[in-house]
């Protein structure tokens, strides 16, 4: 029920975000979803990828420091109200979200989301209960490559 | 070497606070030294680390028969002191101390020196030496803005003023809005603290609207920590003063081992009292005058803590020749440079291994790290890069953020200073073969 997401450590500078992205693209990999946060100083990329385990090896080769995080991947009503329902039923649950991002693509009427819980088990349980739609990631690999 | 006189000061009458003992003729200034440095040698055979080196080389006052003989003794350097740890260097019982006084040392734990009352006179009578050189009149008023604590800067300054009979704003350290009201408010002629200070007294007032040329001061006493020609003429001009430079070290008084006259041709060492090489650091060998090299320092009248060639890792030049001054002593330049890597940040005396001690306090920061030191506006500013390593890197920014402020307190907890921590990519700082380079300082503070 979980996905893998790679993390990327970057200098906050001019360039620096392309250097990693070309390192997976000559390798053939692509980016299913990321998102970026960042400080003045530093950001952390986070990639969503099919081939997780070629592109942190691709990435490590090239000098970077990657690290895998289990995040969980929901979809939620794509209409006005559909989010804060879901988080609503999160909080409900205190399940302690770390951070979130939405994924690129649409499935029918859903919207994907990206969840970093501080105890993913513990979410998926939590949202299966709540009869949230936890997105497997065999399942949602097959929707963006469709 | 020579600095243009200031505006301000080109009509300062020399004046010689204690005449005798600073215009005495060379011949007379070294037959004192070897007088002084007999008596020496007897009186630091109380201190086991003399009196031992002594015993195993059968050296007493009778090796000393002129200048030349110091070189039969042994050199003093930090570590010793650090071996001896506290007060092992005592030369004087323990009921004859009257202060003691500290330096930062390379693990936050300060080296400590100690004064008897002979020896706070002798220091409060040095400090008025080059603060009479530089222009202090009894009639002034002074502000220190040194720190008053541990440190020797503020009341090392602070007696040698009293001594003059001028008034005294002891303002101490920091505060630099409230510094500008006290000018404004008492008028003060002189200010003491480092030159870097006054630069910022400079931008502070500019920030409130009010032209620095306009504040009181007059002249300025300014040491604690190197600095530049250029700084000097960029002190002299936001500040419409003269800027005096004065130089010491905790280890053999504090300030009041030289000091600048009017002519500026050097600073004036108080030769009565410290007897100072210049050594290839090296060889150890004298270098030939006027030739940079280390200052190695021997206390000659120092009776709590008396050290003999004491390394001081200074780098600076000796000059011999007269000055138009009147004073015959041997001047000595502006410290150039350092024998160790030893940086001096804000005034406060940093070693790179602080640095490296605070950051294997976190795990996973070394080995790749690098000290940067600016100067971007007046004051110093230290970065230090630290390379992301897989054990340390967190896909949570608020682990991040936690990673380096937890730095920045260790570095603050060991050094004493304030660094910005600066996370950086895999492989990014450079790589050497042997000796890492662990220091990369802009300031360019070498003339």
């Amino acid at each position: 029920m979980k996905l893998q997401q790679l993390s990327l450590f970057l200098e906050n500078r001019p360039g620096r975000l392309g250097a990693p992205l070309e390192t997976i693209a000559k390798a053939g990999i692509n980016i299913l979803t990321l998102s970026l946060a960042d400080t003045a100083q530093f950001g952390i990329l986070r990639l969503i990828v099919r081939e997780w385990d070629k592109a942190k090896q691709v990435l490590e080769d090239a000098g970077w420091v990657v690290n895998l995080t289990e995040v969980v991947a929901v979809d939620v009503l794509d209409r006005p109200g559909g989010l804060a329902e879901a988080l609503a039923v999160l909080e409900g649950a205190g399940l302690n979200i770390e951070y979130m991002y939405a994924f690129s693509v649409r499935r029918g009427d859903k919207a994907i989301l990206i969840f970093r819980f501080e105890d993913p088990d513990r979410a998926i349980a939590v949202l299966l209960e709540k009869g949230l739609h936890v997105v497997d990631g065999d399942e949602l690999l097959s929707v963006v490559s469709a | 070497m020579a600095a243009q006189i200031h505006e301000a000061h080109r009509h300062t009458e020399h004046r010689i606070w204690d005449p005798d003992a600073e215009t005495l003729p060379r011949d007379g200034i070294e037959a004192l030294q070897v007088e002084r440095l007999r008596e020496l040698v007897t009186r630091v055979a109380r201190v086991p680390f003399y009196r031992d080196h002594f015993a195993h080389r059968e050296i007493g006052p009778h090796s000393i028969r002129s200048l030349a003989d110091i070189r039969r003794l042994p050199l003093t350097t930090k570590d010793d002191l650090r071996r001896q740890q506290p007060l092992g260097f005592l030369a004087v019982p323990r009921k004859d101390l009257a202060r003691i006084h500290g330096s930062s040392g390379t693990t936050g734990r300060p080296t400590f020196v100690a004064y008897t009352a002979r020896d706070l006179e002798t220091w409060s009578n040095l400090c008025a030496r080059f603060l009479v050189a530089g222009g202090l009149r009894p009639e002034h008023t002074a502000q220190v803005a040194f720190g008053y604590g541990l440190f020797t800067g503020g009341f090392g300054l602070h007696y040698g003023i009293e001594r003059v009979g001028a008034a005294i704003i002891p303002a101490a350290a920091g505060n630099t809005r409230r510094q500008i009201e006290i000018m404004r408010d008492l008028d003060p002629e002189v200010l003491i603290c480092t030159p870097s200070y006054a630069l910022t007294i400079a931008d502070s007032a500019r920030e409130l609207g009010i032209d620095p040329r306009s504040l009181p001061i007059r002249f300025g006493h300014f040491g604690g920590e190197p600095w530049t020609e250029d700084m000097r003429r960029e002190i002299e001009d936001q500040l419409d003063i003269a800027a005096f430079n004065n130089y010491g070290l905790s280890e053999v008084i504090g300030p009041g081992v030289s000091g600048e006259c009017p002519e500026r041709t050097g600073m004036h060492i108080q030769e009565d009292h410290f007897l100072v090489e210049c050594l290839d650091p090296e060889t150890l060998e004298p270098v030939p005058e006027g030739e940079p090299g280390e200052l190695v320092i021997t206390t000659l009248t120092r009776e709590a803590m008396p050290l003999i060639r004491y390394r001081t890792r200074d780098i600076a030049r000796l000059y011999r020749e007269p000055c138009a001054c009147g004073r015959r002593t041997t001047r000595m330049s502006r410290v150039t440079g350092r024998t160790d890597d030893m940086l001096i940040i804000r005034g406060v005396n940093v070693f790179p291994s602080q640095i490296e001690e605070a950051l294997l306090r976190v795990e996973g920061t070394t080995p790749h790290y690098l000290i940067e030191v600016s100067r971007p506006g007046t004051l110093d500013e230290v970065h230090v890069k630290v390379e992301i390593r897989p054990e340390i890197f967190s896909d949570r920014m608020d682990r991040m953020q936690a990673l380096c402020e937890r730095i920045s307190r260790e570095i603050n907890t060991v050094a004493g200073i304030r660094a910005h921590v600066d996370l950086v990519e895999p492989r990014s700082i450079e790589r050497f073969l042997g000796k890492a380079k662990r220091v990369l300082d802009r300031r360019n503070l070498n003339e």
